[in-house]
């Protein structure tokens, strides 16, 4: 269905899209310009002259091993996170869409996380965590110290950034499952498919789209979105064990004081970040067709 | 094919009884019809059989075996649904040939089944099409196509002409009648139209609010409706429903009412008058709406075309008569 409202004349039309495009310009164009001039550019360490250097700051960056790893360690983390968020929010979703007792509220509380502020969350996982202190933590014998222990540290940064994601996914999931048709699941139940075998073979064929939808979201919140969790928790560490691609451009940028090197890292995510959304524009075009 | 018994099944969902202990017994390769107004019972009753849900008490037996606790997928039951239900992800060959990949047959085995299938009801040529690219006669074909390629033990039908528009109906009727007896498969149709209960049924069960009110051979309930609810449910247009204050009935007993199809009302020079206000020529045949005397609404079905005067005398030949009881609603 097509809901279309004609104004006449050009002015109001103007005045009714102007404050987006303000907010637009203000917000993303317009440091996204300043991105790409400071990337071009080398400033002193007292910020008192600016020349202009060309690609240099990308050849450095690129030529860095340093940035390398942590783009593994950025895949690795986006991938970890991804996955976790995925299954456990489909998981969920398949309990809550049979006719569970108080199916309602556990639906509420599973979206709940999406509410809290990444900083928060991250005060929370060190509640539980900390290996002194934290309710889980404390527990968990002298081996555990994620501030000491890179590993650690990674698994702690995926399970909060994680956790934060499940709900989201939650939500995308319940919707496409509620979307199926029962008749189908029910055809396919007579058919003689129970449980696994008509999960594999009817449910998630046609979860597909979703899944697809939420794969590059979830990307997207991965590298991009954490930025706050993984400061809070570790602030990159211990020794840049989960310094991502974004706590890099902001250790290297205000801590360094690398305002160049950490703007041709900004322009480089930036570049991800058009493709990926370009990605996922063609995942919903298809959905829509479909 | 197999034999289907109910036995005193009931269902209940919380306080509110949806099927209230019904008898049944299908005998191999028999079409029994469902019909009755929404809300009757008839799907659910379709759905206790399939195994979709259970039932509160009694017992379903399936060719000698008691299947009321059996999961679904073991039953050996397909079932046509009212929106055909097509696996959308799967071409047409792939839907037909699910059960048979999950029961284990060989590749060849299914392809030469569902080639059968296919050509039995002209598919041939849409095996590779996916069900976004068919009609919804096609879609109807498809549905049956994977039922019928099971050769299960028992075919249930959920309303499945419903979707489809009113010429099609008609073919596709004939055709699943035509099939279901060449086939030999037995059959629980549901349907709310009674034309597609009347021409399709070796028996019909008229259903009232989760009650079987008559369990009957068409014609059967047709001449001898067991109460007031069947006589009205069944037959286009409902039967005439009078109460015997006219002078024209003799012999009837105190607390009935009367009730004569609108073709069995006779004309006749010395009956009651009956004033016409609405005339319905349908071609072939003309409904007649009117008032008589005693203030009560009559329809007539004529043959031929409208009668071109006000009033009409009319009269109730006796033997056309069904008398039922004024309180119960039984015949008498």
């Amino acid at each position: 269905m097509e809901r279309r409202t004609i104004f006449p004349g050009k002015l109001l039309p103007m005045l009714l899209i102007a404050p987006q495009l303000a907010l637009t310009f203000v917000f993303f164009l317009w440091p996204a310009a300043r991105a790409v001039g400071e990337a071009v550019t080398a400033t002193n360490a007292f910020g008192t002259s600016t020349i202009f250097v060309g690609i240099d700051n990308f050849t450095a960056l690129f030529a860095d091993s340093q940035y390398w790893s942590s783009v593994w360690r950025t895949l690795v983390f986006c991938a970890s996170v991804s996955l976790i968020a995925m299954v456990l929010g489909m998981l969920f979703a398949n309990f809550t869409d049979r006719n569970l007792r108080g199916k309602n509220w556990y639906r509420t509380f599973l979206i709940w996380p999406y509410a809290v502020a990444p900083a928060l969350s991250a005060v929370v996982w060190v509640f539980m965590a900390d290996p002194q202190i934290g309710v889980i933590g404390r527990y968990l014998g002298p081996n555990w110290n994620y501030g000491l222990n890179g590993a650690q540290a990674m698994g702690l940064v995926i399970a909060a950034c994680a956790w934060k994601q499940v709900s989201y996914n939650f939500i995308f999931y319940l919707a496409a499952l509620q979307a199926i048709p029962r008749s189908l699941v029910e055809a396919a139940t007579l058919d003689g498919a129970r449980g696994l075998t008509r999960f594999r073979t009817i449910v998630w064929p046609l979860l597909w789209p979703t899944t697809m939808f939420l794969l590059v979201v979830n990307l997207v919140y991965a590298a991009f979105d954490t930025f706050g969790a993984i400061y809070a928790l570790t602030g990159g560490g211990p020794a840049g064990a989960t310094e991502t691609l974004v706590v890099k451009v902001y250790e290297d940028g205000y801590i360094g004081n690398d305002i160049g090197g950490s703007a041709a890292q900004s322009v480089a995510l930036m570049v991800l970040v058009v493709a990926l959304v370009s990605l996922q524009f063609r995942f919903l075009n298809r959905r829509v067709q479909s | 094919m197999a034999t289907l018994e109910l036995q005193s099944l009931t269902k209940n969902f919380g306080a509110t009884s949806v099927l209230k202990s019904l008898d049944l017994t299908l005998a191999s390769g028999e079409m029994l019809v469902i019909v009755g107004a929404s809300g009757c019972g008839k799907s659910t009753l379709l759905r206790l059989v399939a195994g979709l849900e259970s039932p509160s008490s009694g017992r379903i037996i399936l060719e000698g075996e008691d299947i009321t606790n059996r999961d679904p997928s073991k039953r050996d039951i397909a079932m046509v649904f009212q929106n055909y239900a097509l696996y959308p992800h799967m071409t047409v060959a792939q839907n037909m040939g699910y059960a048979l990949k999950l029961r284990g047959e060989t590749k060849e085995e299914i392809a030469h089944k569902v080639a059968e299938t296919a050509k039995l009801l002209g598919l041939g040529e849409l095996l590779t099409r996916r069900p976004g690219q068919l009609s919804g006669g096609q879609r109807q074909r498809v549905a049956m196509g994977r039922a019928i390629v099971r050769e299960p033990k028992l075919f249930l039908f959920d309303e499945p002409l419903s979707n489809l528009d009113a010429k099609l109906r008609v073919t596709m009727r004939a055709e699943i009648r035509r099939l279901q007896q060449r086939l030999g498969i037995t059959s629980l149709y549901v349907t709310h139209d009674q034309v597609e209960a009347m021409t399709m049924a070796d028996r019909l069960i008229v259903m009232e609010a989760g009650r079987a009110s008559q369990i009957a051979t068409p014609m059967e309930i047709f001449e001898k409706p067991a109460n007031l609810f069947v006589a009205q449910f069944i037959g286009s247009p409902a039967m005439n429903i009078l109460q015997p204050a006219e002078a024209a009935f003799a012999n009837i007993p105190a607390n009935a009412v009367i009730g004569i199809r609108p073709e069995h009302v006779a004309l006749d020079d010395n009956g009651l008058e009956l004033l016409i206000d609405l005339v319905e020529p349908l071609g072939a045949e003309t409904l007649i709406y009117g008032t008589l005397p005693s203030g009560q609404r009559l329809t007539l079905r004529r043959p031929g075309g409208p009668p071109g005067v006000s009033t009409l005398r009319v009269s109730f030949p006796q033997d056309a008569l069904h008398i039922f009881d004024t309180t119960s609603g039984m015949r008498l």
